[in-house]
């Protein structure tokens, strides 16, 4: 063996690993793209030695805000740790895993195949402070006594357990719920005003060849092809019974649509991370695209102009919650009961609020902001003053007014929810199709 | 390939003697083998039979995933999604692999014969690692701002007027999947090439001067055949890791191009685990399949 090969030992070994790292690299990208979430998750080692409870809370980054689990700890003492994944991983964890987290944060149309297992326990709305003042959104489908769109996977229709540990949803409200409603909101597409300059009004924009090479729909097929359904129905190929729960033909026309659309290069780019939405925006690749209310907030705080544009077809709304782990036991699980109560006790509302998003129970959010405030975000009132984030960034100057209005105007144009259809594997199956078009 | 290459050589001995001292000895490694390798590979193989819903898997003995894979193939004119996503993802490998070859066999053959000293070609073949300092993700997402529609490049060629309008095939598009596969890889390729090339006796390539052979003959005739261990290691790394990526082609692809490692993927996230497995065990055969073919070329065992 001669000399310089020693030396070039060593150099295939550190290459050996990072191949492996192919593999486990989504999770780790989903990290790194996470920025705040993936500071939040170092900045939080788990210590196992110390006496202190810690809460591994399991959802997606959008959702794990650094300050909140701060602001909760300098409360209680009880540390969050944060488990950021993507949208379908957090379903997938539940499904596989589910004694890897404390507290799950999920979306409502992945109960169709979570509960199934039995992985989560029926939320005894007892120990639940403020449990009648959750908004009548989830619990009846209405918004102030108004009935809103419910096709696709409408909280309501699996709100609640016949049982603790029921594997089965309960039409009628009961005791026990599956998720405690976190935050909600009715997503439209975003678009960049300064280099659109035109009004948009309708979902039929999005595969409009106007914006060739500079539309991008999100990658996430239960929430893809909702938005896709909306575009169809826009452009009046289609009207569907519902769009929650397509048939199989109805799937097929659905993704020949998108495929046609890709052929002719209407996509920039597809994304599945909410950083990479922000980005794709930001740097103007992309000018008209499906867009989520907190990634719109981050382009502006860029001092960009980007806005979430309400269509008159209506919006496609979603909402998650908190959810229990059935093994959870003990001090942990009074820990878990502990911070459901506190994040419905107006702090975390408030917050959420701030960033556009909606929050589960109204009136304690809106003790905890400043009248103007409320005005703004709630009310579809033009801003008394300027409007910041919560990080203090300039959202909105003084005499602006929130896109979509009021609270009311904008959940009572919900036209249809995220869904899990009965057609799952095969919608999955096509979308793959249209990835690989 | 570079774990199991060890142990055979090992073990050729020790078969000789095939004392129960031997066996004690390998045992070990053979263990983590069974448990960490053939045990894993054998359940993938397993579920792939196995039938599911969304929530669980059924134990079962169906060929209906594999069927479901290759459904439509037979069709003539369009081809299927398998099949087309393996015809890109071969075409991605092949593109990778060529590229990569070029780049890596010159690379090395400048630092084992161009660099005289023994501590230059230290130096900079320590260069060539520095990328491995951060990860392979942000070595692929610097490339973003870069080459995006705004980004240096753009701004570069129209500052320069060589380009009226921002050129959008720089990005989010087959050529930034290979930029960015060869920026990645290259030094697989490198290090196998460089190793096998230090090891070619200088007197073979004076003999050659001798006896008349022009630098090109020497470079065909005698380098290439004595650096085949290395090229062949150097390929069997490059194709493997294409094979099965579906990170890089996603974020440099934008998502909009098919990898048979993005279908896998996207599969295991919507819990079709069956379906995935069935899909990794074709892509396995697959691979297995093209190394075979580069061993009849070289005997690794043999030459290493």
């Amino acid at each position: 063996m001669s000399e310089h090969e020693s030396e070039a030992q060593p150099a295939i070994e550190p290459a050996i690993p990072s191949t492996t790292d192919e593999v486990s690299s989504t999770t780790r990208r989903t990290l790194l793209k996470a920025g705040v979430a993936a500071v939040a998750i170092t900045g939080f080692p788990y210590v196992k030695a110390s006496d202190k409870l810690v809460l591994r809370y399991l959802g997606t980054a959008v959702n794990q805000d650094k300050a909140i689990g701060e602001k909760f700890k300098a409360d209680t003492g009880i540390e969050i740790q944060y488990i950021p994944v993507t949208t379908d991983e957090v379903t997938k964890r539940a499904v596989t895993a589910p004694n890897s987290f404390d507290l799950i944060d999920t979306e409502y149309f992945s109960l169709k195949k979570i509960i199934p297992t039995g992985n989560l326990l029926g939320i005894d709305v007892k120990r639940i402070k403020n449990a009648d003042k959750i908004t009548t959104l989830f619990t009846k489908g209405e918004v102030n006594g108004k009935k809103v769109g419910d096709q696709g996977t409408a909280p309501k229709k699996v709100m609640f357990l016949e049982g603790p540990k029921s594997k089965k949803f309960s039409a009628t409200p009961t005791q026990y719920m599956t998720l405690i409603p976190t935050v909600y909101n009715a997503d439209t597409l975003g678009i960049r005003p300064d280099l659109i300059k035109r009004p948009i009004t309708s979902w039929s924009e999005l595969l409009n060849p106007e914006f060739k090479g500079k539309a991008a729909i999100l990658n996430i097929p239960s929430i893809g092809i909702m938005d896709a359904a909306m575009v169809v129905e826009a452009m009046g190929i289609y009207k569907y019974p519902d769009k929650g729960n397509m048939t199989k033909k109805e799937i097929d026309l659905t993704i020949k649509t998108l495929i046609e659309a890709k052929k002719n290069g209407q996509f920039r780019s597809l994304w599945k991370d909410f950083n990479e939405s922000v980005n794709l925006m930001a740097s103007g690749e992309v000018v008209i695209q499906s867009m989520w209310s907190p990634a719109v907030t981050a382009v502006r705080t860029k001092g960009i102009a980007c806005t979430f544009q309400p269509l008159k077809e209506g919006y496609r709304a979603w909402a998650s919650g908190f959810g229990v782990p059935s093994t959870l036991k003990g001090k942990q699980s009074d820990a878990v009961y502990e911070f459901i109560n506190w994040f419905l006790d107006g702090w975390a509302g408030a917050y959420l609020n701030r960033q556009g998003y909606y929050s589960a129970v109204l009136e304690t959010a809106k003790a905890n902001m400043e009248p103007y405030e409320w005005a703004y975000w709630m009310e579809g009132k033009p801003a008394e003053k300027d409007i910041k984030s919560p990080n203090g960034d300039l959202i909105e100057k003084a005499g602006k007014v929130r896109d979509g209005g009021s609270y009311e105007q904008r959940l009572g144009s919900i036209a249809c929810w995220n869904a899990v259809m009965d057609e799952n594997e095969y919608m999955v199956k096509k979308w793959n199709e249209f990835v690989a078009a | 390939m570079s774990a199991t290459t060890p142990t055979a050589k090992t073990s050729a001995p020790a078969a000789r003697r095939a004392g129960p001292a031997a066996w004690l000895q390998a045992a070990p490694l053979g263990l983590v083998f069974l448990l960490f390798f053939i045990v894993p590979l054998v359940l993938i193989l397993a579920v792939s039979f196995w039938d599911a819903t969304e929530y669980e898997l059924i134990p079962a003995f169906t060929p209906k995933n594999y069927i479901a894979i290759f459904e439509g193939c037979g069709q003539f004119g369009d081809l299927c999604v398998t099949l087309k996503t393996y015809v890109s993802t071969l075409k991605f490998c092949f593109l990778a692999w060529i590229f990569t070859l070029g780049i890596g066999f010159t690379v090395a053959y400048f630092l084992a014969f161009h660099v005289r000293t023994v501590a230059m070609q230290t130096v900079l073949f320590l260069l060539c690692t520095i990328p491995f300092w951060t990860s392979n993700v942000i070595r692929m997402i610097s490339w973003i701002p870069l080459l995006g529609r705004n980004g240096l490049v753009n701004d570069m060629l129209i500052s320069l007027r060589l380009v009226s309008q921002p050129q959008e095939w720089l990005l989010f598009s087959s050529f930034s999947v290979v930029l960015a596969f060869i920026h990645l890889f290259t030094i697989f390729m490198i290090v196998p090439i460089f190793n096998s090339m230090m090891r070619i006796d200088r007197a073979l390539l004076e003999a050659a001067l001798d006896a008349g052979a022009t630098p090109w003959q020497t470079l065909w005739n005698v380098i290439v055949p004595l650096s085949r261990t290395g090229i062949i290691i150097g390929s069997i790394f490059v194709i493997t890791i294409v094979m099965g990526d579906f990170v890089t082609i996603g974020v440099m692809g934008g998502q909009q191009i098919a990898s048979v490692g993005k279908i896998i993927q996207v599969q295991t996230s919507y819990l079709q685990f069956p379906l995935a497995a069935a899909n990794a065990v074709i892509l396995l055969a697959m691979v297995l399949m093209i190394i075979w073919a580069l061993t009849r070329l070289v005997d690794i065992r043999k030459e290493l």
